[in-house]
């Protein structure tokens, strides 16, 4: 170190080039990352304005506590993001600020409807929603720091498949499981409330579907024959598809969970057709489930129910029958009443609503910031899932294709359920709106899904940042 | 595997776009009917938050909101609720409301169109909703002095600005009390409205717009002359034979004057003196010369069977279809199925003052915002040209000498021109009669018609006259108007 004193421009880089070709190499992950912690902090405010909205809305005073709260979340999403700098570099920009934000918007709605309710501490629901962020974030980052290469998930494909069954099964057990307002797909955890295993379930699937069709379409795709210029599988491969129909239908019937079933079905039937290319499946897929729903709907009344609510749900005598459509009526009236600005965070009356913070989230949230709020919480979906199909289409392996638009699917259909149930496009069913809605189980199975999109994703040698051709 | 994500991605894309397309279906194509869905309680919780707007007669608060602690958030108050409970009506969060509470419930309620860039602006400033404040066109001096001279009497007084149309005074007895109907105790409205609705003297009834129809009785007419004059065949000078009574054609039935008398001493008489003397034989004959098809013509530009709004709907004044010369001569003194409201005849008064210009009558002067913007102001109308000038002259000398000088001088003021013409109508054998008066007043200038209308003889039996009740009732609201 002789010339310490007297630096050159010149020599001040020469003797470490190594860092240098280092650099070289992290550029493009390092402007990802940059790229991602600016939208990340972006969120953080947005979410920050939210809650403060909520409060001069409703309150007419801003209370810190939430606001606090609310930053010990940003500093573990911002925890994640720095985990992502080390252990998934070239991972997907653009999820975990879309996510934070749901998820923002989410817990900000549910504390707003807490308010109005007089709600606080642990038996208001945005406490229990903020507990639960921390646990999914955690989780988030527990699963992007383990699962350092996502093909070892492969090599575990049954034991998913098996993993996936009990998960389901778990809600019939005498003792643990629990009934929530007809359906069956809770269990207890004692003191710490209750938790839905079929929102970890649809994960061990989405591994299992990925793992089993990437080893068996060859005999899924290539056998069969052709009818009307399509060609249809062998009876004997039908297998799979009627096991998972099967599963479904015991969903509808003991659980009294449409909306899983479809979700469960609905991701098979896609993963299937994208590893197969059979459109077969697809259209045995919809005779499946359509005649499965339309027997449902004249045996089970629970499912009667739900389709006479969805197709007259003004009449008089379904809006007043008990289990009838009083409640999807109000989240429509709620709708109306935002119009096209919305009445202002904090100054509607989202809670007139029967379970405004979770099946009617998207309905509160559309009362109060407006259809140009549901516009943008619909795009920030769109952007998400699309980015999601992104890694499908940009993947290394098969494995990782279907696993990754597995995931990105089970958002899609989730959101289309909820939301298209709310607003009346199909029968209302009782899933979770994905990071919005009210419930631990959901948030931490939809953080795991960040986690492994963003896993899937760092793999993808060409990067993100530029376009990979279909 | 690429070309099957494509297709993947497109059935993404649609179950967006569908949710795209039911949001903004409800959102803003189904929004406004969804809004006024009876079972949407939001829009009613919305109404509670308002700061409803007031009701000003003249800088007089008639009716406001103050602010309460309880769900309602704001208490419907009316002041002098009595006086004025025929124009405000009454507003209650739960049941219902009426009069202009009702019929300017968007500019009160702050959700007319006019005030959408109002609300937008609110929402950005954070402010509180605010309805608009309706400023009406009542003079609280005079609607004060129509109800001190009703007094404990059953009837009805408008008076209205014969120029503009706008309605100085409007007042209903027995009226009743709006503050009772306003509490935010919907059981209490409840029981209260039934104790007022099943009132023999019906309290909740304006007997100045609509009420129990009364025949109008003599004052009617000034409508007939006025049919007489407009036709062209006839003058103040034009005689009628002048028998003690009159055997209607076709009919058994036989006419008399008041008086059981003749109409003066002469064979012949005069329409200026049938009308002085308010002699019904003559008037009977003149309504069978003319028809009732060119009477009916004449009392419906005055109004007659047509709707007025005020903006709250009046009373349909009736002149009937399709009469014989029998009853087409007993509608020549007001009476057969002949039906006024004093609004009626306070605007057949105020459009022969006008020089025969019926000017739209209407309670609502101004609607200002919450920074004092004018979103609504009234503009006078004519609603119709009912008669020639020069007939309106013949018939204001008319009801001039009818006051100075005859029938109708109960309503006499000293120095100053009024024209009017009472009325005593009878309801029937053994019912009690309908008392009128009807004018306007100065004569030449007129700055006031009025029509007033006692129910039940004025509480004096069967000696009562139009004349002896209702014409000083009249006499004390044009004071009250010229003395300012």
């Amino acid at each position: 170190m002789t010339n310490t004193t007297t630096p050159s421009s010149t020599d001040s880089f020469a003797p470490d080039t190594g860092v240098l070709r280092t650099m070289r190499k992290l550029h493009l992950p390092q402007k990802l990352r940059n790229r991602e912690l600016a939208l990340l902090l972006f969120a953080c405010v947005i979410n920050s304005v939210a809650i403060v909205l909520v409060q001069l809305g409703a309150t007419g005073a801003v209370d810190l506590d939430l606001v606090y709260l609310g930053a010990g979340l940003s500093a573990l999403v911002i925890g994640l993001h720095v985990c992502l700098r080390y252990v998934a570099p070239k991972a997907d920009p653009l999820l975990l600020p879309t996510a934070t934000v749901l998820n923002g918007l989410g817990i900000a709605m549910i504390y707003r409807i807490d308010l109005a309710k007089g709600l606080v501490g642990w038996s208001a629901a945005s406490t229990r929603q903020i507990t639960w962020s921390a646990v999914a974030i955690i989780a988030a980052i527990v699963v992007i720091l383990v699962i350092r290469n996502y093909r070892v998930l492969f090599r575990y494909t049954y034991v998913f498949g098996a993993l996936a069954f009990v998960l389901l099964l778990l809600p019939l057990v005498p003792g643990i499981g629990r009934e929530v307002s007809g359906a069956r797909v809770w269990i207890s955890l004692g003191g710490l409330g209750s938790f839905q295993p079929g929102e970890i379930a649809k994960i061990a699937l989405a591994v299992f579907f990925a793992g089993y069709l990437v080893r068996t379409r060859d005999s899924l795709s290539m056998v069969g024959k052709k009818f009307l210029g399509i060609r249809f599988p062998r009876l004997r491969d039908l297998g799979p598809i009627l096991v998972v129909w099967a599963l479904s239908m015991l969903i509808i019937v003991f659980q009294h969970d449409m909306g899983t079933a479809l979700l469960y079905f609905g991701l098979f039937t896609v993963m299937l057709y994208i590893a197969t290319g059979r459109l077969s499946w697809i259209l045995i897929g919809f005779a499946l489930f359509g005649g499965g729903a339309f027997f449902a709907a004249q045996t089970l009344t629970y499912v009667q129910g739900r389709f006479q609510n969805w197709l007259d749900a003004f009449s008089p005598q379904v809006y007043d029958a008990s289990g009838g459509s009083y409640q999807l009526v109000q989240g429509i009236f709620g709708l109306a009443q935002g119009g096209l600005i919305g009445t202002g965070l904090g100054q509607g009356r989202p809670q007139l609503t029967p379970l405004s913070q979770s099946d009617y989230i998207i309905a509160s949230l559309g009362e109060e910031l407006g259809l140009a709020g549901l516009f943008a919480i619909l795009g920030l979906y769109l952007l998400f899932v699309s980015r999601g199909i992104r890694i499908g289409f940009a993947g290394q392996d098969d494995f990782g294709k279907l696993f990754a638009i597995g995931l990105a699917f089970t958002v899609a259909l989730q959101v289309f359920i909820m939301v298209g149930g709310v607003t009346r496009v199909i029968p209302l069913t009782g899933l979770t709106t994905p990071f919005l809605a009210a419930g631990g189980s959901s948030l931490v199975a939809n953080w795991i899904i960040v986690a492994l999109l963003l896993r899937v994703s760092d793999s993808i040698k060409t990067g993100p940042a530029s376009e990979v051709s279909a | 595997m690429n070309r099957e994500l494509k297709r993947v991605s497109i059935v993404v894309l649609a179950m967006f776009a569908a949710l795209f397309l039911s949001t903004t279906v409800i959102q803003v194509a189904q929004a406004d009917a969804l809004r006024l869905d009876p079972r949407n309680t939001r829009a009613l919780y919305d109404s509670y938050d308002t700061e409803r707007g007031p009701i000003l007669a003249g800088g007089t608060v008639i009716a406001q909101s103050v602010p309460t602690g309880d769900q309602y958030a704001f208490q419907r108050q009316y002041p002098q609720g009595e006086l004025y409970a025929p124009v405000t009506g009454y507003f209650s969060p739960t049941q219902g409301s009426a009069g202009i509470e009702q019929y300017m419930n968007d500019y009160l309620s702050g959700t007319s169109n006019t005030q959408f860039l109002d609300t937008i602006n609110r929402i950005v400033a954070g402010q509180a909703p605010k309805g608009a404040a309706v400023e009406v066109t009542i003079d609280p001096v005079v609607q004060q002095a129509a109800f001190d001279a009703l007094g404990d009497r059953q009837g009805g007084v408008v008076a209205i600005e014969p120029a503009t149309g706008r309605i100085l005074a409007m007042v209903s007895t027995p009226t009743y009390d709006p503050n009772v109907l306003a509490s935010h105790d919907s059981k209490a409205v409840i029981d209260a409205y039934k104790t007022l609705e099943s009132d023999d003297l019906k309290p909740l009834s304006n007997r100045a717009t609509s009420g129990d129809m009364n025949p109008p009785g003599s004052s009617f007419k000034i409508i007939v002359a006025a049919a007489a004059l407009a036709s062209g065949d006839y003058t103040p000078e034009s005689e009628f034979p002048n028998p003690v009574s009159l055997q209607l054609p076709g009919s058994s039935s036989e006419v008399f004057n008041w008086t059981r008398a003749a109409c003066g001493p002469g064979e012949t008489v005069t329409l200026r003196e049938a009308i002085r003397q308010s002699c019904n034989v003559p008037m009977a004959e003149l309504a069978i010369q003319l028809g009732d098809d060119a009477i009916r013509e004449q009392a419906e530009k005055f109004g007659f069977n047509s709707e007025i709004s005020v903006p709250f709907p009046a009373g349909k004044s009736i002149y009937p279809s399709k009469l014989d010369d029998a009853q087409t001569g007993l509608t020549g003194f007001g009476q057969y199925e002949v039906r006024a409201t004093p609004l009626q005849m306070a605007m057949t008064s105020a459009a022969i003052g006008n020089d025969g210009d019926l000017m739209a009558p209407t309670l609502i002067d101004r609607v200002t915002g919450r920074n004092l913007e004018v979103l609504s102001s009234f503009e006078p109308e004519v609603m119709t040209e009912t008669l020639n000038e020069e007939s309106c002259v013949a018939l204001t000398e008319m009801m001039i000498n009818s006051v100075s000088d005859g029938q109708s001088n109960g309503a006499r003021i000293e120095g100053v021109d009024v024209a009017g013409k009472t009325g005593t109508a009878q309801n029937g054998t053994g019912e009690p009669y309908s008392l009128w008066f009807t004018g306007f007043a100065p004569a030449d200038n007129p700055e006031v018609a009025v029509a007033v209308v006692v129910e039940n003889d004025g509480n004096l039996g069967h000696h009562s006259s139009g004349n002896i009740v209702a014409a000083p009732i009249a006499k004390k609201v044009i004071e009250a108007v010229l003395n300012k």
